[in-house]
């Protein structure tokens, strides 16, 4: 996307000039606070920006170099860019299979669908006996498994990922991880949009840094891993002195602090 | 206990008819979050096609029926598309007024065309009746359960099964993340429209045939089948099904039984009692027998 801004009911401005991509078969990490504008960002990509009152004012949201900032969701999940949103948002008084289903709405003939499901079923293996239970009552990771398997589904060449750990244990998370690794793997370009910088570091090619509405930093993943204020404002290791003594001090300065003023 | 039988069979097949319109109301409520108070008006204007078709095209019955029930979903899928499409993201109120103006339009529609006269649908059910050890069972009201029978189960095995009826319920639950799998809000409020406006058809067929007479005030029936609907749970499709056979049972009884139980209410109490069944069980259950718990605006 190439500097792209949003407005939302004709007033907010959230994204200011905003340029990222994603090349083909890579994983790329935003990074941000709360309010930094990484999930009005991804629904400028799906179109889901209409239905919250917002429109794209500049700029424009290229796939293979199609404009697709106009399109409505279904034309661009046609087109191949599928979406976990925040919080997963499964379908709960569905089952489990019902959701994978819901997936492939927009994709015809039975024995791809079915190729599909098997594929993401072999991702996720806890899946398979729970195919008739209500999605409502999966735990956490399970309901999380079930929102990514649903993307999977519309078999696309770029994922967008939003916060897929948020309040997931560790150990799951781990688990969430290595999947999307393993899905990048076998060809789908993944935008991973977290807060839990080192995960999504650990694993992107590159990463980008968004605060209010702009990007403030870009880079090699590795590279950014490395960066001191990185290291301070989203691994909690690293900057402050080491001697410090009140923790509340320290904080309110670290409040202060942002790139982009 | 032969006239018990009598007045339960015939509550059954009114409240199949009530079912069938507090169907319609819910399907478009959960898919639209509005109450489509024109469902009246496709009740009457969907018999009134099957007669057009039946009488002044000639065609067979059943034909007639069918054809009756295409025209009335493409007709009201159509209403959607022209009318109610440009009312998205506006304030439910202000569609809820649409939907108001709807019902007279297709009122006056209905009357301008074939008059107030009372008509005979043409069905071969007649004043037919089967009698089974003492309780006389008229053969319109036993299509009348067959069909919504019928009707039922094959809604409920679209809603289950088919891709688009998944496809809907996704939808209902939370619009947003069925956008975001691509599945289009758009196509799922005109096949909502369109089932709706279909089974209104089939509940103005059941309604007219028979000794009954076809006349535009059939549509009231949808003010009856309003209780069944809010009595089931406003969201809820078996409780649209269940309140249907809930209110059709209050009405036939207290009919049959308000003379000797309480003579001093008047011959109308049947008419009253389906308002006074839906205060009573949402005084209980503010959301109905089988609503969504979750408070919603209406």
């Amino acid at each position: 996307m190439k500097g792209l801004e949003v407005v939302y009911d004709d007033l907010a401005l959230v994204l200011r000039g905003v340029s990222l991509d994603v090349a083909r078969g890579e994983i790329v990490a935003l990074l941000g606070a709360n309010g930094a504008g990484k999930t009005t960002l991804l629904r400028a990509i799906t179109g889901l920006l209409d239905i919250h009152n917002g429109k794209p004012t500049k700029g424009s949201v290229l796939l293979d170099g199609d404009p697709i900032e106009r399109l409505d969701p279904p034309a661009i999940v046609r087109r191949g860019i599928a979406q976990v949103m925040e919080g997963r948002r499964i379908f709960a008084e569905l089952t489990v299979d019902e959701n994978l289903k819901t997936g492939a709405f927009t994709r015809k003939g039975r024995t791809e669908i079915a190729e599909s499901y098997a594929q993401v079923l072999d991702l996720f293996p806890v899946l398979k006996e729970r195919g008739s239970s209500i999605a409502g009552y999966l735990s956490g990771g399970e309901q999380q498994m079930v929102a990514m398997g649903r993307a999977l589904m519309a078999a696309p060449k770029l994922l967008l990922l939003d916060e897929p750990s948020l309040g997931l244990a560790p150990k799951i998370v781990q688990q969430i991880r290595d999947i999307i690794v393993e899905v990048n793997r076998q060809g789908t370009s993944v935008l991973l949009v977290e807060q839990n910088a080192s995960m999504a570091l650990g694993i992107a090619d590159r990463g980008y840094v968004m605060e209010t509405g702009r990007i403030v930093k870009e880079g090699a993943a590795s590279a950014l891993l490395a960066d001191e204020d990185i290291k301070e404002f989203y691994l909690g290791t690293g900057g402050g002195d080491a001697d410090r003594v009140n923790f509340r001090d320290v904080k309110s300065y670290r409040r202060k602090k942002r790139w982009a003023a | 206990m032969d006239e018990f039988l009598q007045l339960c069979f015939n509550g059954t097949a009114l409240g199949a008819r009530y079912a069938l319109v507090a169907l319609g109301f819910v399907i478009i409520y959960r898919a639209t979050g509005v109450i489509n108070f024109a469902q009246g008006g496709l009740v009457a204007l969907g018999a009134y096609l099957a007669y057009a078709l039946g009488d002044t095209a000639t065609l067979p019955f059943l034909l007639a029926v069918i054809g009756a029930v295409l025209l009335s979903g493409l007709i009201a899928a159509g209403t959607e598309r022209v009318v109610l499409r440009r009312m998205v993201g506006q304030p439910v109120f202000a569609v809820l007024m649409v939907t108001i103006g709807l019902l007279f339009i297709l009122e006056q529609l209905v009357t301008s065309i074939w008059g107030f006269r009372a008509l005979n649908l043409g069905d071969p059910w007649g004043v037919q009746t089967v009698d089974a050890g003492g309780v006389v069972l008229a053969t319109k009201d036993l299509w009348t359960i067959g069909i919504t029978a019928g009707v039922l189960a094959a809604f409920f095995a679209f809603f289950r099964f088919s891709k688009l009826g998944v496809a809907m319920r996704a939808t209902a639950f939370d619009q947003e993340a069925a956008l975001a799998q691509g599945i289009s809000a758009r196509r799922v409020f005109a096949v909502s429209w369109g089932i709706s406006g279909a089974l209104a058809c089939l509940a103005g067929v059941t309604l007219a045939a028979g000794p009954a007479a076809l006349t535009p005030g059939i549509g009231a029936i949808a003010l009856v089948a309003f209780p069944a609907m809010i009595v089931g749970g406003l969201d809820s499709p078996i409780g649209a099904v269940l309140g249907g056979l809930i209110i059709g049972l209050t009405q036939a009884l207290t009919s049959g039984y308000q003379e000797d139980l309480f003579p001093w209410a008047g011959a109308n109490l049947s008419q009253v009692m389906p308002y006074i069944v839906m205060v009573l069980i949402l005084l209980i259950r503010p959301y109905g027998l089988f609503g969504t718990k979750e408070v919603r605006r209406i």
